[in-house]
């Protein structure tokens, strides 16, 4: 039962993932007053399928001038460390990889090695941009890591828990987004910068970097970044639903897995509204507004929801 | 912070407006007459090459894609003997049309013009030149002015004068 879980929940995610590149360039489209892919197949919907072959079948070079080892390492890491993340998720009671009491802290640790495949990408590249992309992304990633934690430690402090079922289960009679409201913008705002999806896509962004710290990549080890990055969104709108928004938790009258895909896709949704609607920000700005605005932020947030859990003891 | 979220509010309600793209091969696009497409040769109402090989067009053309000789038929009326268009080479600017003083040379609608050789793309006069008129119906060059080749009698034409004998000294 066990091992049928886990090779579910690795397909899923993996396929979810890969299904995001077609979901992605229709609502991109949808939101641009264009039509989007429309020749593969119905709708388009075998554009993923396109897109796959495509990216298998182009020649994986290898330039001359980088650090090999390194160069083929970074890619894995950033799959590894999310779908790593994956098993403490609770898709539905019961359908979960590794009930862990420390869950959150386990998510918290692995999204930090994340910074670590784009430092390595950036650096082995031997490439300026790379080398500029890699250093953004890990500043950005670092800098951002703080008060994401930060933002869930109301949630854990309501919860009394950081294990993700007991999350989900202390969220019965209301979801933590009303209480959290601020932890939960925190966090959403954190999440993107985690992903560094537009608008915080500075360690790739294409009009100052080429691709950042993927410029040099080619053929299957693009496609790694490329799905780390849709199963970084996954990943991000899962917690989101998991720690705000009452996971499985819904009326009866439809399974709580469906439950939970339902709210987990409304926020992959907003991702890609977000890189529809929104420009990417300066750098400096990027960081001021992260140190300046959102740790306090989330530190007074800490600050009161101990307060107030503290005084209706 | 409440203009970014004006802004994916407006971005979001673009989703029920409509669609701006149209599927191409299936749907044309509305191509105005003026369009800048498909060089062409036209004819006159009598049917005759409406070309007199004055070189303009070859002269006004900034990239040099157009190419052509002249010669005379037995009345000595001028037609281009080949008449070449590099189509690989042309920037459809317009300027031989602007240039042509008999409404020859005509660009039209049509913008499909893919080969897969780039030796198909140079167009021969007989790939030029059309049936028709064009867009300037009923224009037949010699009726108007020129050189007496058989059309009409030197000044007979519609907006001309007769010619003056520069010899008589009477008024």
């Amino acid at each position: 039962m066990q091992i049928l879980i886990i090779v579910g929940v690795l397909l899923g995610t993996v396929t979810i993932a890969a299904g995001l590149i077609y979901v992605e360039r229709k609502m991109l489209a949808v939101w641009q007053q264009r039509l989007g892919p429309n020749r593969v197949g119905p709708f388009g919907i075998f554009q993923v399928l396109a897109d796959i072959i495509k990216i298998f079948f182009k020649e994986d070079w290898i330039p001359p001038f980088v650090n090999k080892k390194v160069f083929i390492i970074a890619p894995t890491i950033i799959m590894l460390s999310i779908l790593m993340s994956f098993a403490i998720i609770p898709f539905a009671p019961g359908i979960v990889v590794a009930d862990m009491n420390i869950g959150l802290l386990f998510f918290l640790a692995m999204s930090s090695l994340g910074a670590y495949t784009i430092v390595l990408a950036g650096w082995a590249s031997n490439n300026k941009y790379s080398l500029l992309g890699g250093v953004r992304g890990a500043a950005q990633m670092i800098s951002y890591e703080v008060f994401m934690g930060l933002s869930l430690m109301g949630v854990v402090i309501q919860a009394g828990s950081f294990n993700m079922t007991d999350i989900v289960n202390a969220q019965k009679d209301v979801w933590f987004v009303i209480p959290q409201i601020i932890g939960f913008v925190i966090f959403l705002i954190a999440g993107i910068a985690e992903t560094h999806r537009l608008p915080f896509d500075l360690p790739e962004a294409e009009s100052e970097l080429i691709a950042g710290f993927h410029s040099e990549y080619s053929g299957m080890k693009f496609g790694m970044f490329f799905v780390g990055e849709y199963l970084g969104i996954t990943l991000v709108s899962c917690l989101i639903t998991i720690l705000f928004f009452g996971g499985w938790l819904g009326p009866a009258f439809l399974p709580p897995i469906v439950w939970f895909l339902i709210k987990m896709f409304c926020f992959i949704l907003f991702f890609v509204l977000l890189r529809a609607g929104l420009p990417r920000p300066r750098y400096d700005q990027l960081m001021s507004y992260g140190w300046k605005l959102l740790l306090p932020l989330a530190l007074l947030n800490v600050l009161v929801t101990g307060a107030v859990v503290l005084l209706t003891q | 912070m409440f203009s970014n979220i004006r802004s994916l509010w407006m971005v979001f309600l673009k989703m029920f407006s409509k669609r701006v793209t149209i599927k191409y091969p299936e749907e044309k696009p509305y191509l105005p007459p003026r369009w800048r497409g498909r060089i062409v040769l036209s004819r006159d109402p009598d049917h005759n090459e409406r070309c007199v090989a004055c070189n303009l067009c070859a002269a006004a053309c900034p990239v040099d894609c157009i190419s052509l000789q002249a010669t005379e038929d037995e009345n000595g009326r001028r037609y281009p003997e080949y008449f070449r268009i590099n189509f690989s080479r042309c920037i459809f600017c317009g300027l031989c049309e602007d240039a042509c003083p008999t409404y020859a040379i005509q660009l039209t609608p049509d913008f499909e013009m893919g080969e897969y050789v780039r030796q198909n793309l140079v167009y021969e006069k007989e790939d030029l030149l059309i049936d028709g008129m064009g867009k300037y119906h009923g224009y037949s060059y010699y009726e108007q002015a020129g050189v007496a080749v058989g059309v009409k009698p030197k000044g007979g034409g519609e907006n001309e004068l007769e010619p003056v004998d520069v010899r008589t000294l009477l008024p």
